[in-house]
């Protein structure tokens, strides 16, 4: 036994402690809990690591029986293999530095314990959902990261946009885990056990399904709950708008950690997708169509926040084509690198916001490599690094991503490498439109404490460097390469795609300032239709989200619940009184009336006497 | 039998008994009222001892009896009341004790 459980269990304590008498302590105290508990938790993680080895095998914790039902049974079991050994040293660490990080940013912000208390929640529902060994308790983390993350999108709850928010993304994932939900039914159904151990045993003993069949519709059902978890279309709705949080939210769940679950979730669940190709297609092209779409919107916002959040959208596609294509390992690879250098630009933009007091927009930005210079050289790797620039840590990611791409279609490559040149565009574009030319806004932008920029720092160099964690390598075991040689030439055409992204930024936006504004304008309805989002928000209010609520406004409430339950107490209340306003009549509460009753009764009971005798 | 049969008895009884629900249900007085429920135990009363006398049985007898105690009874605490309700309205029309109305 190595205690795995007490990797989340030091979080737990920490929300305990922080949530329970965090809004009587001292800041400092604040901090020492929720900080301290990430770092025994990293601590613990390291050692357990250390002495698992090269972990050749799963190893599996069972504690106790969470319930049992027939043939059911849940145990609380935990399990590190080596995806999950992945999972953990991002999340700890990345969870760490963010944390350290908020310790800045929120120091001017009401509800501080309350922040961490989250954060700290979060953390312990995060750790579950990638040691869990069975797929209940994984649903339990999965639930779990849901509500914290609905919880920090509405930290500010006075504004009602961002308590709006916190509701899209609450029940947009609802929809995806509907699916989740139904895919474990049916996992049931199908293995008669939950436990991963168990179930991806019995599939490898089966065969690989040309058409449709069980897997591939668990397959698809789970793909659902990924999509929703992970924002690919149809579902991607929710994440940019999730923007309303902190922005130590946006970088540790909207981008590093709680986003990826949904590939984490696919990846673990490889022994079925293998064996229900198509449903892994359908993954490929959701991640594909998703990246592809995110990509464009992206070029077009003009809050800083909404274009990382759009390139987030557009990187867990890339994942998903990762996955899609067979190439798990890559798609994992892409989700390490890509927590690095997205929680990155997430804490980057976070320290502009912070030195313009509260300006998001990049419209009023501009020249502050002079006044934050740490921030700017750290976004600056991000940036490279997201681009796809060799040798730096999205460049390996990627094109282990666009390899398998090609060996799976080549036309997918070909998708995959205009993205990665339009992602090259969109996230120069913001670094020259923040950084560069003169400043345009009405604050005096000051650089962060070091508080903040030395997370800056440290991420910056896993960015930077990040690529040589040779994760593809660290999982064969588990995800055995896709065969296909190493064709260098389409490595040099992803990697001139993005360079010729990031000049044509560098064009329009520092070289020729006024392109960019005159190419908007030429391009009239185009521009508009990406600036709104191909309004994809406003066809699913009009298609959805009206119809279902005035349907029920107008159906369940008005029809239903107003017009037949309460119409039918209504009606059996009103029937009674009726009844009884003839009926009181009678109770005149005179004597003689009442003996005058009696009379008749008898008089009547009398005669009923002699007619039956008569009759008889 | 010396001659009288039942059914004049009974015819009796019924007449007396049929006096007695008019009064009771016509009357205004408490005292009349009181009265004609009398008239309508004796009524009963006479129908009992005409079975009896008829069937050579005692038990209308008893009956009688018990039903003659009963209304003793009810004379003394009938009056009673009625004393009382004089006493605190000055009337013995039934129709205006009517104070539990409403």
């Amino acid at each position: 036994m190595l205690h795995l459980w007490l990797i989340p269990a030091f979080p737990l304590a920490g929300f305990l402690a922080n949530g329970l008498v965090g809004r009587r302590a001292s800041k400092a105290a604040v901090n020492l809990i929720a900080i301290g508990s990430v770092v025994l938790s990293l601590l613990w993680v390291l050692k357990t690591l250390a002495a698992l080895g090269p972990l050749e095998h799963t190893h599996i914790e069972r504690y106790f029986t969470w319930f049992q039902s027939g043939d059911l049974r849940v145990g609380f079991d935990l399990a590190v293999d080596r995806l999950t050994a992945v999972m953990l040293l991002v999340v700890t660490s990345v969870g760490l530095l963010i944390h350290i990080y908020a310790i800045g940013y929120m120091s001017h912000e009401g509800g501080y314990y309350r922040f961490f208390a989250y954060f700290n929640l979060f953390m312990f529902f995060m750790l579950l959902l990638v040691m869990a060994a069975n797929f209940l308790l994984m649903f339990v983390g999965w639930e779990g990261v849901g509500l914290c993350s609905y919880l920090l999108i509405g930290f500010y709850f006075l504004r009602h946009s961002a308590t709006t928010a916190g509701n899209k993304a609450f029940i947009v994932n609802r929809i995806g885990d509907y699916g989740f939900t139904l895919a474990v039914f049916l996992i049931f159904l199908g293995f008669g056990s939950l436990d991963f151990e168990t179930v991806f045993a019995a599939a490898a003993g089966r065969p690989v399904e040309t058409s449709a069949g069980a897997l591939t519709l668990i397959g698809l059902l789970l793909l659902a709950g990924a999509a929703g978890k992970s924002a690919q279309i149809p579902l991607y709705v929710w994440l940019p708008d999730a923007m309303e949080g902190p922005t130590p939210v946006s970088a540790l769940i909207h981008a590093a950690t709680m986003v990826t679950a949904g590939v984490y979730m696919i990846a673990r669940c490889a022994p079925l997708y293998t064996r229900a190709p198509l449903a892994l297609d359908v993954v490929a092209l959701v991640g594909l169509a998703t990246a592809v779409l995110a990509a464009i919107i992206g070029l077009a916002q003009t809050d800083i926040k909404k274009v990382f959040a759009y390139s987030t959208v557009s990187q867990l596609g890339y994942m998903f084509l990762g996955l899609g294509s067979g190439a798990y390992s890559a798609g994992i690879f892409h989700l390490v690198t890509h927590a690095f250098f997205k929680a990155l630009l997430f804490l980057g933009a976070g320290s502009v916001i912070h030195a313009l007091s509260g300006e998001q927009d990049l419209r009023r930005m501009g020249g502050l490599r002079k006044h934050t210079p740490v921030t700017f050289v750290t976004i600056l790797c991000a940036a490279v690094a997201i681009a796809g620039v060799p040798p730096f840590s999205g460049f390996h990611s990627k094109d282990a991503i666009l390899l398998a791409a090609h060996h799976h279609a080549p036309w997918m490559y070909w998708a995959g490498v205009a993205t990665a040149g339009l992602t090259a565009f969109y996230v120069f574009r913001a670094v020259f439109l923040a950084f560069f030319g003169t400043y345009r806004g009405p604050h005096h932008p000051h650089e962060s404490p070091a508080v903040m920029t030395l997370p800056l720092a440290a991420l910056a160099l896993l960015s930077l460097a990040g690529g040589y964690f040779n994760v593809p390598r660290w999982l064969e075991p588990m995800f055995p390469p896709a065969e296909g040689a190493h064709d260098a030439l389409l490595v040099y055409i992803s990697v001139a795609a993005a360079a010729a992204g990031i000049s044509l930024a560098w064009l329009m936006y520092v070289a020729r300032p006024g392109l960019a504004d005159r190419l908007a304008g030429r391009l009239g309805w185009l521009y508009r239709l990406v600036y709104n989002k191909f309004f994809v928000d406003e066809i699913y209010d009009r298609a959805l989200v009206r119809p279902c609520v005035e349907g029920s406004s107008a159906v369940l409430w008005r029809g239903v619940d107003a017009g037949l339950i309460d119409g039918a107490v209504n009606q059996v209340g009103m029937k009674a009184r009726d009844a009884g306003s003839v009926l009181r009549l009678i109770q005149s509460g005179s004597i003689r009336s009442y003996a005058a009753w009696v009379l008749w009764g008898s008089v009547l009971a009398l005669a009923a006497l002699v007619l039956s005798r008569g009759a008889r | 039998m010396t001659g009288v049969p039942l059914s004049w008895f009974l015819i009796l009884s019924a007449v007396l008994f049929s006096l007695g629900v008019a009064g009771f249900l016509i009357r205004r007085s408490v005292l009349t009222v009181f009265m004609s429920i009398e008239l309508m135990l004796n009524a009963v009363n006479l129908s009992f001892v005409a079975f009896s006398y008829q069937l050579k049985q005692v038990n209308g007898h008893l009956f009688t009896f018990f039903v003659m105690v009963v209304a003793a009874a009810e004379a003394a605490l009938g009056l009673a009341i009625i004393l009382a309700v004089f006493r605190n309205r000055g009337t013995l029309q039934v129709d205006e004790v009517n104070s539990m109305k409403n």
